[in-house]
Protein backbone atom coordinates (compact mmCIF):
# COMPACT_ATOMS: atom_id res chain seq x y z
CA UNK A 1 0.00 0.00 0.00
CA UNK A 2 1.55 3.37 -0.99
CA UNK A 3 2.03 5.79 1.91
CA UNK A 4 -0.55 8.58 1.90
CA UNK A 5 -2.28 10.38 4.75
CA UNK A 6 -5.32 8.16 4.28
CA UNK A 7 -3.45 4.85 4.20
CA UNK A 8 -1.33 5.91 7.18
CA UNK A 9 -4.44 6.66 9.23
CA UNK A 10 -6.01 3.40 8.07
CA UNK A 11 -2.90 1.46 9.13
CA UNK A 12 -2.91 3.14 12.55
CA UNK A 13 -6.60 2.35 13.00
CA UNK A 14 -6.10 -1.31 12.10
CA UNK A 15 -3.10 -1.59 14.44
CA UNK A 16 -5.21 -0.01 17.20
CA UNK A 17 -8.01 -2.52 16.61
CA UNK A 18 -5.48 -5.39 16.63
CA UNK A 19 -4.06 -4.20 19.95
CA UNK A 20 -7.52 -3.73 21.47
CA UNK A 21 -8.40 -7.27 20.39
CA UNK A 22 -5.37 -8.64 22.26
CA UNK A 23 -6.39 -6.65 25.36
CA UNK A 24 -9.96 -7.94 25.53
CA UNK A 25 -9.31 -11.27 23.78
CA UNK A 26 -7.79 -13.06 26.77
CA UNK A 27 -10.91 -12.58 28.90
CA UNK A 28 -13.20 -13.56 26.02
CA UNK A 29 -11.26 -16.76 25.34
CA UNK A 30 -11.16 -17.64 29.04
CA UNK A 31 -14.94 -17.27 29.32
CA UNK A 32 -15.21 -20.15 26.83
CA UNK A 33 -12.11 -22.37 27.06
CA UNK A 34 -9.08 -21.95 29.36
CA UNK A 35 -5.76 -21.17 27.63
CA UNK A 36 -3.60 -24.31 27.74
CA UNK A 37 0.07 -24.48 28.80
CA UNK A 38 1.34 -25.11 25.23
CA UNK A 39 -0.38 -21.99 23.92
CA UNK A 40 0.98 -20.05 26.88
CA UNK A 41 4.53 -21.30 26.13
CA UNK A 42 4.12 -20.27 22.49
CA UNK A 43 2.93 -16.77 23.37
CA UNK A 44 5.62 -16.28 26.03
CA UNK A 45 8.40 -17.29 23.63
CA UNK A 46 6.91 -15.29 20.76
CA UNK A 47 6.71 -12.07 22.83
CA UNK A 48 10.51 -11.79 23.07
CA UNK A 49 11.20 -13.42 19.71
CA UNK A 50 9.41 -10.72 17.77
CA UNK A 51 11.60 -8.08 19.45
CA UNK A 52 14.71 -10.12 18.60
CA UNK A 53 13.50 -10.33 15.00
CA UNK A 54 13.29 -6.52 14.81
CA UNK A 55 16.59 -5.83 16.61
CA UNK A 56 18.93 -8.34 14.90
CA UNK A 57 18.47 -6.88 11.37
CA UNK A 58 19.05 -3.39 12.82
CA UNK A 59 22.44 -4.57 14.05
CA UNK A 60 23.18 -6.50 10.85
CA UNK A 61 22.34 -3.63 8.49
CA UNK A 62 23.20 -0.64 10.66
CA UNK A 63 26.49 1.26 10.88
CA UNK A 64 28.95 0.76 13.75
CA UNK A 65 27.28 3.62 15.61
CA UNK A 66 24.03 1.64 15.72
CA UNK A 67 25.80 -1.63 16.60
CA UNK A 68 27.75 -0.10 19.47
CA UNK A 69 24.59 1.67 20.67
CA UNK A 70 22.79 -1.68 20.92
CA UNK A 71 25.78 -3.21 22.68
CA UNK A 72 25.88 -0.33 25.19
CA UNK A 73 22.14 -0.71 25.84
CA UNK A 74 22.52 -4.44 26.43
CA UNK A 75 25.45 -4.04 28.82
CA UNK A 76 23.77 -1.18 30.73
CA UNK A 77 20.53 -3.14 30.96
CA UNK A 78 22.28 -6.22 32.35
CA UNK A 79 24.22 -4.10 34.86
CA UNK A 80 21.64 -1.63 36.17
CA UNK A 81 18.29 -2.96 34.84
CA UNK A 82 16.99 0.56 34.27
CA UNK A 83 15.58 0.96 30.73
CA UNK A 84 15.88 4.77 30.67
CA UNK A 85 19.56 4.66 31.64
CA UNK A 86 20.24 1.88 29.14
CA UNK A 87 18.52 3.72 26.26
CA UNK A 88 20.35 6.95 27.12
CA UNK A 89 23.66 5.04 27.14
CA UNK A 90 22.84 3.64 23.70
CA UNK A 91 21.93 7.00 22.17
CA UNK A 92 24.99 8.68 23.72
CA UNK A 93 27.23 5.90 22.34
CA UNK A 94 25.93 6.40 18.81
CA UNK A 95 26.31 10.19 19.11
CA UNK A 96 29.89 9.89 20.41
CA UNK A 97 30.86 7.34 17.74
CA UNK A 98 29.63 9.63 14.96
CA UNK A 99 31.38 12.62 16.53
CA UNK A 100 34.77 10.98 16.01
CA UNK B 1 -14.83 -13.05 45.63
CA UNK B 2 -16.43 -10.20 43.76
CA UNK B 3 -15.33 -7.08 41.91
CA UNK B 4 -16.49 -3.49 41.59
CA UNK B 5 -15.43 -0.35 39.76
CA UNK B 6 -16.15 3.10 41.19
CA UNK B 7 -14.85 6.67 41.01
CA UNK B 8 -12.96 6.58 44.34
CA UNK B 9 -11.14 3.37 43.46
CA UNK B 10 -10.28 4.73 40.02
CA UNK B 11 -8.84 7.91 41.56
CA UNK B 12 -6.81 5.87 44.05
CA UNK B 13 -5.49 3.73 41.20
CA UNK B 14 -4.59 6.86 39.23
CA UNK B 15 -2.57 8.19 42.19
CA UNK B 16 -0.85 4.86 42.88
CA UNK B 17 0.36 4.76 39.27
CA UNK B 18 1.69 8.35 39.33
CA UNK B 19 5.35 7.46 40.15
CA UNK B 20 5.52 4.93 37.30
CA UNK B 21 3.80 7.40 35.01
CA UNK B 22 6.75 9.80 35.28
CA UNK B 23 8.92 7.21 33.55
CA UNK B 24 6.23 6.62 30.95
CA UNK B 25 6.41 10.34 30.04
CA UNK B 26 10.10 9.83 29.22
CA UNK B 27 9.37 6.76 27.06
CA UNK B 28 6.59 8.67 25.32
CA UNK B 29 9.05 11.45 24.57
CA UNK B 30 11.44 8.93 23.06
CA UNK B 31 8.63 7.55 20.90
CA UNK B 32 7.54 11.01 19.76
CA UNK B 33 11.10 11.88 18.69
CA UNK B 34 11.58 8.52 16.94
CA UNK B 35 8.23 8.72 15.11
CA UNK B 36 8.94 12.20 13.75
CA UNK B 37 12.41 11.02 12.64
CA UNK B 38 10.78 8.10 10.80
CA UNK B 39 8.63 10.51 8.81
CA UNK B 40 5.30 10.32 10.62
CA UNK B 41 3.31 13.54 10.90
CA UNK B 42 2.50 15.02 14.31
CA UNK B 43 -1.13 13.92 13.97
CA UNK B 44 -0.19 10.36 13.01
CA UNK B 45 2.24 10.13 15.92
CA UNK B 46 -0.35 11.36 18.44
CA UNK B 47 -3.06 9.09 17.03
CA UNK B 48 -0.71 6.12 17.27
CA UNK B 49 -0.02 6.77 20.95
CA UNK B 50 -3.62 7.61 21.75
CA UNK B 51 -5.27 4.69 19.97
CA UNK B 52 -2.67 1.92 20.15
CA UNK B 53 -1.15 2.77 23.56
CA UNK B 54 1.43 -0.04 23.47
CA UNK B 55 5.04 1.18 23.36
CA UNK B 56 6.99 -1.74 21.95
CA UNK B 57 4.55 -2.39 19.10
CA UNK B 58 4.51 1.32 18.21
CA UNK B 59 8.33 1.41 18.03
CA UNK B 60 8.35 -1.76 15.94
CA UNK B 61 5.79 -0.24 13.55
CA UNK B 62 8.23 2.61 12.89
CA UNK B 63 10.74 0.06 11.62
CA UNK B 64 8.21 -1.09 8.98
CA UNK B 65 7.02 2.44 8.11
CA UNK B 66 8.16 3.52 4.64
CA UNK B 67 7.13 4.78 1.19
CA UNK B 68 4.97 1.66 0.91
CA UNK B 69 3.08 0.53 4.00
CA UNK B 70 3.27 -3.25 4.52
CA UNK B 71 -0.17 -3.63 6.10
CA UNK B 72 0.05 -7.38 6.67
CA UNK B 73 3.46 -7.12 8.33
CA UNK B 74 2.28 -4.20 10.47
CA UNK B 75 -0.77 -6.09 11.72
CA UNK B 76 1.11 -9.35 12.28
CA UNK B 77 3.94 -7.59 14.14
CA UNK B 78 1.49 -5.62 16.27
CA UNK B 79 -0.34 -8.82 17.11
CA UNK B 80 2.81 -10.77 17.90
CA UNK B 81 4.18 -8.10 20.23
CA UNK B 82 0.86 -7.54 21.97
CA UNK B 83 -0.19 -11.19 22.15
CA UNK B 84 1.06 -11.16 25.75
CA UNK B 85 -2.07 -9.09 26.52
CA UNK B 86 -4.08 -12.25 25.82
CA UNK B 87 -2.36 -14.00 28.73
CA UNK B 88 -2.58 -10.92 30.94
CA UNK B 89 -6.31 -10.50 30.28
CA UNK B 90 -6.87 -14.22 30.78
CA UNK B 91 -5.13 -14.08 34.18
CA UNK B 92 -7.45 -11.30 35.34
CA UNK B 93 -10.62 -12.97 34.01
CA UNK B 94 -11.51 -14.71 37.32
CA UNK B 95 -11.65 -11.23 38.88
CA UNK B 96 -13.18 -9.21 36.05
CA UNK B 97 -15.93 -11.72 35.27
CA UNK B 98 -17.85 -10.25 38.22
CA UNK B 99 -18.05 -6.86 36.47
CA UNK B 100 -20.71 -5.87 33.92
CA UNK B 101 -19.28 -6.44 30.40
CA UNK B 102 -19.02 -2.72 29.64
CA UNK B 103 -16.87 -2.04 32.70
CA UNK B 104 -14.86 -5.21 32.13
CA UNK B 105 -13.85 -4.24 28.59
CA UNK B 106 -13.23 -0.62 29.59
CA UNK B 107 -10.75 -1.85 32.21
CA UNK B 108 -9.09 -4.23 29.74
CA UNK B 109 -8.97 -1.48 27.10
CA UNK B 110 -6.47 0.47 29.21
CA UNK B 111 -4.60 -2.60 30.49
CA UNK B 112 -0.82 -2.20 30.21
CA UNK B 113 2.08 -4.03 31.86
CA UNK B 114 2.35 -1.89 35.02
CA UNK B 115 -1.32 -1.58 35.96
CA UNK B 116 -1.83 -5.26 35.14
CA UNK B 117 0.96 -6.20 37.55
CA UNK B 118 -0.57 -4.03 40.30
CA UNK B 119 -4.02 -5.46 39.60
CA UNK B 120 -2.72 -9.04 39.94
CA UNK B 121 -1.28 -8.07 43.33
CA UNK B 122 -4.56 -6.48 44.45
CA UNK B 123 -6.56 -9.49 43.34
CA UNK B 124 -4.27 -11.88 45.20
CA UNK B 125 -4.69 -9.80 48.38
CA UNK B 126 -8.44 -10.23 48.09
CA UNK B 127 -9.18 -6.64 47.02
CA UNK B 128 -12.57 -6.29 45.34
CA UNK B 129 -12.07 -2.80 43.86
CA UNK B 130 -10.60 -2.99 40.35
CA UNK B 131 -9.84 0.76 40.34
CA UNK B 132 -6.09 0.18 40.10
CA UNK B 133 -6.50 -1.42 36.68
CA UNK B 134 -8.78 1.31 35.30
CA UNK B 135 -7.42 4.38 37.12
CA UNK B 136 -3.83 3.20 36.75
CA UNK B 137 -4.45 2.63 33.04
CA UNK B 138 -5.80 6.16 32.63
CA UNK B 139 -2.71 7.52 34.42
CA UNK B 140 -0.40 5.55 32.11
CA UNK B 141 -2.31 6.62 29.00
CA UNK B 142 -2.22 10.28 30.04
CA UNK B 143 1.53 10.08 30.70
CA UNK B 144 2.14 8.29 27.37
CA UNK B 145 0.22 11.02 25.49
CA UNK B 146 1.95 13.84 27.37
CA UNK B 147 5.36 12.32 26.60
CA UNK B 148 4.47 11.79 22.94
CA UNK B 149 3.41 15.46 22.65
CA UNK B 150 6.72 16.60 24.14
CA UNK B 151 8.59 14.26 21.79
CA UNK B 152 6.75 15.58 18.74
CA UNK B 153 7.60 19.18 19.65
CA UNK B 154 11.21 18.32 20.50
CA UNK B 155 11.71 15.95 17.54
CA UNK B 156 10.38 18.45 14.99
CA UNK B 157 13.12 20.91 15.97
CA UNK B 158 16.05 18.59 15.12
CA UNK B 159 17.40 18.58 11.59
CA UNK B 160 20.24 16.04 11.83
CA UNK B 161 18.97 13.28 14.13
CA UNK B 162 21.83 10.86 13.31
CA UNK B 163 24.42 13.25 14.72
CA UNK B 164 22.76 13.01 18.14
CA UNK B 165 22.22 9.26 17.90
CA UNK B 166 18.45 9.75 17.87
CA UNK B 167 17.95 7.25 15.03
CA UNK B 168 18.96 4.40 17.35
CA UNK B 169 16.30 5.14 20.02
CA UNK B 170 13.91 2.58 18.53
CA UNK B 171 16.40 -0.30 18.57
CA UNK B 172 17.69 0.60 22.05
CA UNK B 173 14.16 0.83 23.44
CA UNK B 174 13.16 -2.57 22.06
CA UNK B 175 16.38 -4.15 23.31
CA UNK B 176 15.84 -2.69 26.80
CA UNK B 177 12.29 -4.08 26.81
CA UNK B 178 13.58 -7.47 25.72
CA UNK B 179 16.15 -7.73 28.51
CA UNK B 180 13.94 -6.15 31.15
CA UNK B 181 10.63 -7.79 30.32
CA UNK B 182 11.33 -10.44 32.97
CA UNK B 183 12.97 -9.75 36.30
CA UNK B 184 15.47 -12.52 35.75
CA UNK B 185 16.35 -13.27 32.13
CA UNK B 186 15.08 -16.80 31.74
CA UNK B 187 17.58 -19.20 30.18
CA UNK B 188 14.66 -21.21 28.78
CA UNK B 189 13.89 -18.25 26.51
CA UNK B 190 17.44 -17.83 25.16
CA UNK B 191 17.07 -20.73 22.72
CA UNK B 192 13.80 -19.44 21.20
CA UNK B 193 15.33 -15.97 20.96
CA UNK B 194 18.44 -17.28 19.16
CA UNK B 195 16.27 -19.23 16.75
CA UNK B 196 14.18 -16.09 16.19
CA UNK B 197 17.28 -14.01 15.46
CA UNK B 198 18.68 -16.58 13.02
CA UNK B 199 15.37 -17.04 11.24
CA UNK B 200 14.89 -13.27 10.98
CA UNK B 201 18.35 -12.85 9.40
CA UNK B 202 17.72 -15.63 6.88
CA UNK B 203 14.32 -14.16 6.03
CA UNK B 204 15.89 -10.72 5.69
CA UNK B 205 18.22 -11.93 2.95
CA UNK B 206 16.15 -14.62 1.22
CA UNK B 207 12.48 -13.71 1.67
CA UNK B 208 10.38 -10.72 0.50
CA UNK B 209 10.81 -7.43 2.42
CA UNK B 210 9.28 -7.22 5.92
CA UNK B 211 8.74 -10.98 6.22
CA UNK B 212 11.60 -11.24 8.73
CA UNK B 213 9.63 -10.04 11.77
CA UNK B 214 6.84 -12.58 11.36
CA UNK B 215 9.23 -15.40 10.44
CA UNK B 216 11.35 -14.69 13.52
CA UNK B 217 8.34 -14.41 15.83
CA UNK B 218 6.82 -17.68 14.63
CA UNK B 219 10.14 -19.55 14.67
CA UNK B 220 10.83 -18.38 18.24
CA UNK B 221 7.30 -19.08 19.41
CA UNK B 222 7.31 -22.60 17.98
CA UNK B 223 10.72 -23.32 19.52
CA UNK B 224 9.45 -22.16 22.89
CA UNK B 225 6.40 -24.35 22.57
CA UNK B 226 8.35 -27.46 21.57
CA UNK B 227 11.20 -27.41 24.09
CA UNK B 228 10.28 -29.22 27.30
CA UNK B 229 9.75 -26.97 30.32
CA UNK B 230 12.07 -28.02 33.14
CA UNK B 231 9.91 -26.52 35.88
CA UNK B 232 6.44 -25.68 34.64
CA UNK B 233 5.24 -24.48 38.08
CA UNK B 234 7.78 -21.66 38.02
CA UNK B 235 6.29 -20.18 34.87
CA UNK B 236 3.98 -17.25 35.53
Amino acid sequence: MPLTTTTALLAILIMALTTFTTRIGGAIIMSRIPIGPKVEQFINAMAGSVLVAVIVPLAAQGDWGARLALLATLVAMLLVRKPLIAITAGVATAALWRLV
Amino acid sequence: MSAKLDAQGTLRGFKRMAPVSLFVVAFGLAFGVAAIQHGLSSLETLLMSGLIFAGASQFAALELWGPTLPLTALVATTFAINARHLLMGASLYPWLRHLPPGQRYACLGVMSDSNWAMAVGDHQRGETNVGVLFGGGIALWTAWMLGTCLGVVFGSGISEPQRFGLDVIMGCFLLAMLVGSKHKPSLALLLPWCVAGGAALLALYYLPPNAHVIVGALAGGLTGMLIPQANPQKET
